[in-house]
């Protein structure tokens, strides 16, 4: 069997997946729930509630605030006691709704049961069916970018989708929520797949999954056997191999221009395998996006787990049930060590987007002094975009926004592959994301003229 | 209860530092000074510690009180610059010029230019050829093996290099037949010729340190690849024309091409960033040494092969561009 993977630069972070063998355990529900009202790329949500009202477990409270864009339901049952704004995992000031929740209601049309709904058995979806139910239960990327699923599957008409690639790859360290998924919802997995195939109209999908899961690829194998069309793609472990262009260039070996040109543009429709279940879960089950699998985990946590959580769920309660923050300096992230947001308050709630809650303590929390740049190359070695990240940086300093931009700086995917790599420890990422973020507006400004 | 940190991701490092890549071209620096103790003794001892010594010092001495800053000499850099120039000087040089070719060297070549990091020129290779056009006479005697006791009174002899230098001179291709094999050049065991600097009598040995640099990936095959590979190619085609140019073998064993290749050339601040780059920068390099060696009026080509491909290393980077992702589309 060979063992594909992409084909430029990449890293091999320490695994630290602590996580990947303890089962999932149903989190508490909070004593107030927080939902911000973006969760997902996009326009925010707009809320469709007021303070007072009364709310159950999948109501909604925000529908979508413009075409790109998602609605927002409630997780917990209770009083909505405030629309108010908070501080969220990438550190501003949001609107938020909060909720005090009393007991655990439930909306009625909501299927709660275990038993498996497959697709072959409800001829009556069409692919338009399927997106619309997909749009209305505000079903959002589970990797943590958080674009909204219906409009992936809806591809511009100069592209054709060819083929489903579902990322099972989960190339974080530490994470281990999507293994957990995968391992206890392998059959609900394979029937979202199916059904983003039918919304998709292809008829070939691919599942990838890195090979330091082998008893997940063998779990799909099994599963996917006399499935002609589903086809098992085992990955070498590199990271950013979870990032869709790169999985896009390992699974059918397609390389996506740079942008603006995206995945379907090759053919390619990227979904995780969280996206995959929480579909099942809309289309079949009627329940719309409000829980999700999150692992809460650190090298000093005492009690580490994968946890089915409410969203709006804040951090400090899970990290409290693992045993509370360890003592000393710590560095909370919304994510992996990669591309995790560090939060800068425990209140900051579990969405749409939250895959896990990873607490690095003591030495790992903070970063090392700075050298000078050796100029060891190395940062190239590693861009899996084929980028010159020490120049990027330079330039980015400089504000040298013209040439940054001819340099293709908004082909990063602030994987951090760079400064991951860098023996001086650069904040090469730092400075090429303050560059890019300032030639993408430059970008704009021109495009409205 | 102590703080939250708060930063930009990526919050995982992968444990590389300056000091773990500097004291890696150290280690693979063993082999060859253990064998420069064998066959020059006491004098390459003298003044690869002198050497080492001075560099330290005045890389300390420089950003202490010129520069006002905190030394950084735990990076290990000047180590390393005080070895690779010690490396590259006859094992019977007096310490006074051994000190001078230091302060040019770190002072010159590095400093002047705001320290690690900065320096368009290979401070070693500044230091030793500044030292070889200001004092010509003393850095071209070559000192024979087995001398273990003596330091600057040495015997002295013409190395394979010198040899071929008179072969082409003369156009007399019997010169040739003085130099010792391809076996001896590789030990760096020629009885009775000079044996050239402190690092470059065994190509054996450099090699061992290439691959120990390339197992701990300090460096990358680019470099040393396309210059021992140009090498190889441009002397073979001129022996074939003409046997009064040495066979490409010799070539290769024979003065500082392989120290330069491997240790020199490969140097992270004045080398290219791309691969593409450090292949074209390679070949350059070759083929410049060649040149120098076979039409020059110095007998040895490398260090100023080097140093001009190190001017236009800012070029190649300019220029010659990584492979971006989805550039071609099928």
């Amino acid at each position: 069997m060979k063992i594909h993977t992409f084909h430029l630069g990449g890293v091999h972070p320490d695994e630290n997946k602590i996580t990947a063998e303890m089962s999932t355990q149903v989190a508490a529900l909070p004593k107030q729930a927080i939902f911000p009202l973006s969760q997902h790329i996009g326009a925010p949500a707009k809320p469709v509630v007021q303070r007072g009202d009364k709310v159950k477990v999948g109501t909604l409270i925000a529908e979508a605030g413009g075409f790109v864009s998602a609605p927002i339901y409630s997780s917990v049952s209770g009083t909505v006691a405030k629309i108010d704004t908070s501080i969220d995992a990438t550190g501003y000031r949001k609107p938020v709704i909060i909720i005090n929740v009393e007991g655990d209601e439930w909306e009625e049309n909501i299927d709660r049961t275990d038993k498996l709904e497959k697709l072959s058995d409800h001829p009556e979806l069409t692919p338009e069916e399927i997106i619309e139910r997909i749009k209305v239960a505000g079903v959002t990327g589970m990797g943590g970018a958080g674009f909204p699923t219906f409009i992936k599957l809806c591809p511009p008409p100069t592209a054709k989708a060819e083929c489903v690639i579902i990322n099972g790859v989960e190339c974080e360290p530490y994470i281990t929520s999507d293994y957990r998924l995968m391992m206890e919802h392998s059959d609900e997995i394979i029937e979202g797949v199916r059904l983003l195939m039918k919304a998709a109209k292809v008829d070939k999908a691919y599942i990838g999954i890195e090979d330091n899961k082998p008893k997940a690829i063998q779990l799909f194998e099994e599963k996917t056997a006399d499935i002609q069309n589903i086809e098992i793609v085992p990955l070498a472990k590199k990271y950013p191999q979870g990032g869709e262009k790169q999985l896009v260039d390992a699974v059918i070996h397609r390389q996506v221009p740079a942008p603006p040109a995206i995945p379907v543009n090759v053919g390619a429709i990227v979904q995780n395998v969280g996206t995959a279940f929480a579909v099942y879960q809309a289309v079949m089950k009627h329940k719309p996006l409000f829980e999700r699998y999150t692992t809460v985990t650190g090298k000093e946590i005492k009690n580490p787990g994968n946890f089915l959580v409410r969203m709006g769920t804040p951090f400090s309660q899970l990290i409290d049930s693992c045993g509370g923050l360890p003592d000393g300096d710590n560095k909370v992230l919304a994510g992996g060590p990669m591309m995790g947001k560090a939060v800068m308050s425990l209140d900051v709630p579990v969405c749409k987007g939250t895959n896990s809650i990873t607490v690095l303590s003591g030495f790992d929390a903070h970063r090392k002094s700075i050298q000078p740049c050796i100029r060891c190359g190395k940062c190239v070695d590693a861009c899996p975009m084929g980028l010159e990240p020490y120049l990027l940086a330079t330039l980015s300093s400089m504000k040298e926004y013209e040439r940054l931009e001819q340099e293709d700086v908004t082909s990063c995917i602030s994987c951090g592959s760079c400064q991951f790599t860098c023996p001086s420890h650069r904040p090469i990422l730092d400075n090429i994301l303050q560059g890019k973020g300032a030639v993408m507006s430059i970008i704009k400004s021109r495009q409205k003229k | 209860m102590g703080k939250l940190i708060v930063s930009l991701s990526p919050h995982a490092h992968g444990n590389e530092t300056v000091e773990k890549n500097m004291y890696g071209v150290v280690i693979a620096l063993i082999p060859a000074i253990l064998v420069s103790l064998i066959y020059f003794g006491i004098g390459s001892a003298v003044v690869l510690l002198s050497s080492v010594a001075s560099c330290v010092f005045i890389e300390w001495a420089i950003s202490r009180y010129i520069l006002k800053v905190n030394p950084s000499i735990s990076d290990g850099s000047a180590i390393v610059t005080g070895l690779l120039l010690g490396m590259n000087l006859p094992s019977n040089l007096p310490i006074w010029i051994v000190m001078v070719g230091a302060l040019v060297a770190i002072g010159i070549g590095k400093m002047t230019f705001g320290g690690l990091g900065n320096n368009p020129f290979n401070p070693a290779l500044v230091g030793r050829c500044f030292l070889l056009v200001s004092f010509p006479a003393q850095m071209t005697s070559w000192p024979t093996s087995g001398h273990w006791l003596k330091y600057m009174d040495a015997q002295t002899g013409a190395t394979p290099l010198s040899i071929m230098k008179t072969a082409i001179k003369s156009g007399d291709a019997s010169v040739l037949n003085q130099l010792p094999d391809a076996t001896q050049l590789l030990l760096g065991s020629n009885p009775n010729l000079g044996l050239g600097t402190i690092g470059e009598v065994c190509a054996l040995a450099l090699l061992l340190g290439l691959c120990y640099l390339l197992w701990k990936k300090v460096i990358t095959w680019h470099i040393p690849v396309s210059i021992i590979g140009t090498v190889i190619i441009f002397s073979g085609i001129l022996h074939l024309a003409n046997p009064v140019y040495a066979d490409p073998l010799t070539e290769v064993f024979t003065g500082g091409l392989m120290l330069g290749a491997i240790f020199m050339a490969t140097d992270y601040v004045t080398s290219p960033m791309t691969h593409k780059g450090q292949i074209i920068y390679g070949v350059a390099i070759g083929f410049l040494t060649i040149v120098i060696r076979n039409w020059g009026s110095y007998p040895e080509g490398m260090s100023f092969a080097i140093l001009i491909m190190n001017a236009f290393t800012p070029l190649i980077n300019t220029y010659v561009k990584p492979k971006r992702f989805g550039e071609k589309q099928k």
